[in-house]
């Protein structure tokens, strides 16, 4: 019988990426109990040989956007209204006052690639495997979310400051 | 000198996945391209502004529940639901037994769970580099002062000079029976073991020296008055053992601070 992975190795940044992602501790942690007890469900599905964070990951990527999906009727007019004012307005820009409200305002998608290769410094292919897209798509929202991010954080000098330093 | 250049490598150059050849002839262009070079410089602050406002959460406790959630059997729904059954169940008869109703908030026995807690904030935190503990050695009296104050009862950091390991510093942690005092040390190679100190149910007067193993991981744990401790660590269990043995006895003869 083979032995099980430990899973608690994992669990410190499995909780950064939730937290970065819904922006809320209790909305991650809950992300990343659910990412659990369907790891442990699933675990026989796993090949010991291959990288068990990034199928972690993987797992936590599926229930993100199931909730996303979930959420969504309520949500859409609201975001898509934001999508076009930060491309468009200076007032939206200069409204994202540091990092945790410009994240907040970057779409789901490009929000994930961001985290998982900035902050989680997974590989453009990892990352593109964890989401279940082709590398190029990684690379395209990678470009738009740090060009959006760029204009939303440059808007407030005082956050320039504490980037440049 | 390159003549052209691909988006995508620039971010490969921000997020360090280039080659070294290929990363020099990067720097010759951004040298040469203010614009380009302008954007590099903001995503490489974008990563730096994500770790500076994210890494935080790596030094968290870890919530118990997450802990326990990556120790469920495969079969986690049918086993989810006895096992709270059984915890209503037991919760109900002990409220009953000490008299103050099944509403009653009643702690799980904590010795039985504290080598395997112990064991999992070890493996957790002993692997890291930058962010071993919270506050290092350097500052130990603002280290005992601040477990202690958390825990609730003077704690002292036993001397392992004796045995070669060297006081790291400490952290606080979350388990079932409060916070927890953990502490670190270190060899000369490396090698890591941690103190974990916490709260005792009340009215245990179980002293016994215990060993246990978890995951390969060495506990030495102990009871002592209103604090239970345990040693971790992976060093083979007779040098956990003498560790357990000098810790036991500094800690025993350690003068009560009021």
């Amino acid at each position: 019988m083979r032995t099980r992975p430990d899973l608690v190795e994992h669990l410190p940044r499995l909780r950064r990426y939730a937290r970065a992602l819904t922006g809320d501790s209790n909305r991650a942690d809950d992300l990343v109990q659910d990412t659990l007890e369907r790891a442990l469900a699933k675990l026989d599905l796993w090949q010991p040989d291959s990288d068990l964070r990034a199928w972690l990951f993987t797992l936590m990527h599926n229930l993100f956007v199931n909730q996303i999906r979930v959420r969504r009727p309520q949500e859409t007019a609201m975001d898509e209204a934001v999508d076009e004012a930060v491309s468009g307005g200076q007032m939206e820009a200069l409204a994202a006052r540091d990092i945790h409200a410009a994240l907040a305002r970057l779409p789901e998608q490009q929000r994930e690639v961001l985290l998982l290769v900035g902050l989680e410094q997974f590989g453009y292919a990892e990352a593109a495997l964890v989401l279940g897209i082709p590398t190029g798509t990684v690379m395209s929202r990678l470009s738009r979310a740090r060009e959006r991010m760029r204009q939303m954080l440059a808007s407030d000098p005082s956050i320039l400051l504490k980037l440049v330093k | 000198m390159t003549d052209n250049m691909h988006e995508d490598e620039l971010h490969a150059y921000v997020d360090g996945h280039l080659p070294e050849t290929r990363r020099i002839e990067v720097e010759a262009w951004l040298a040469a391209h203010p614009g380009d070079a302008a954007r590099v410089q903001a995503w490489a602050a974008q990563n730096q502004s994500l770790h500076a406002a994210f890494d935080s959460v790596l030094n968290e406790p870890l919530p118990l529940n997450l802990v326990r959630a990556t120790r469920r059997p495969a079969l986690a729904v049918p086993f989810k639901a006895i096992a709270a059954g059984l915890a209503m169940l037991v919760t109900g008869l002990l409220g009953y037994a000490i008299g103050v109703g099944s509403g009653a908030q009643v702690p799980a026995a904590p010795t039985a769970y504290m080598p395997r807690d112990a064991a999992i904030a070890h493996v957790v935190f002993s692997p890291e580099m930058r962010h071993p503990v919270e506050v290092d050695a350097a500052h130990t009296e603002h280290l005992l002062a601040w477990l202690s104050k958390r825990v609730g009862t003077p704690l002292q950091a036993p001397d392992f000079s004796a045995q070669g390991f060297e006081l790291l510093g400490g952290r606080l942690l979350t388990s079932e029976t409060g916070p927890v005092a953990q502490f670190m040390y270190q060899d000369r190679i490396e090698r890591r073991v941690t103190l974990y100190v916490r709260r005792a149910l009340a009215g245990n007067t179980e002293t016994a020296f215990r060993h246990a193993t978890e995951n390969g991981v060495d506990v030495f744990y102990w009871i002592d008055g209103d604090f239970g401790y345990a040693l971790a660590g992976q060093i083979g269990r007779q040098s956990i053992g003498e560790l357990a043995d000098a810790a036991y006895r500094q800690l025993a003869t350690a003068p009560a601070r009021p």
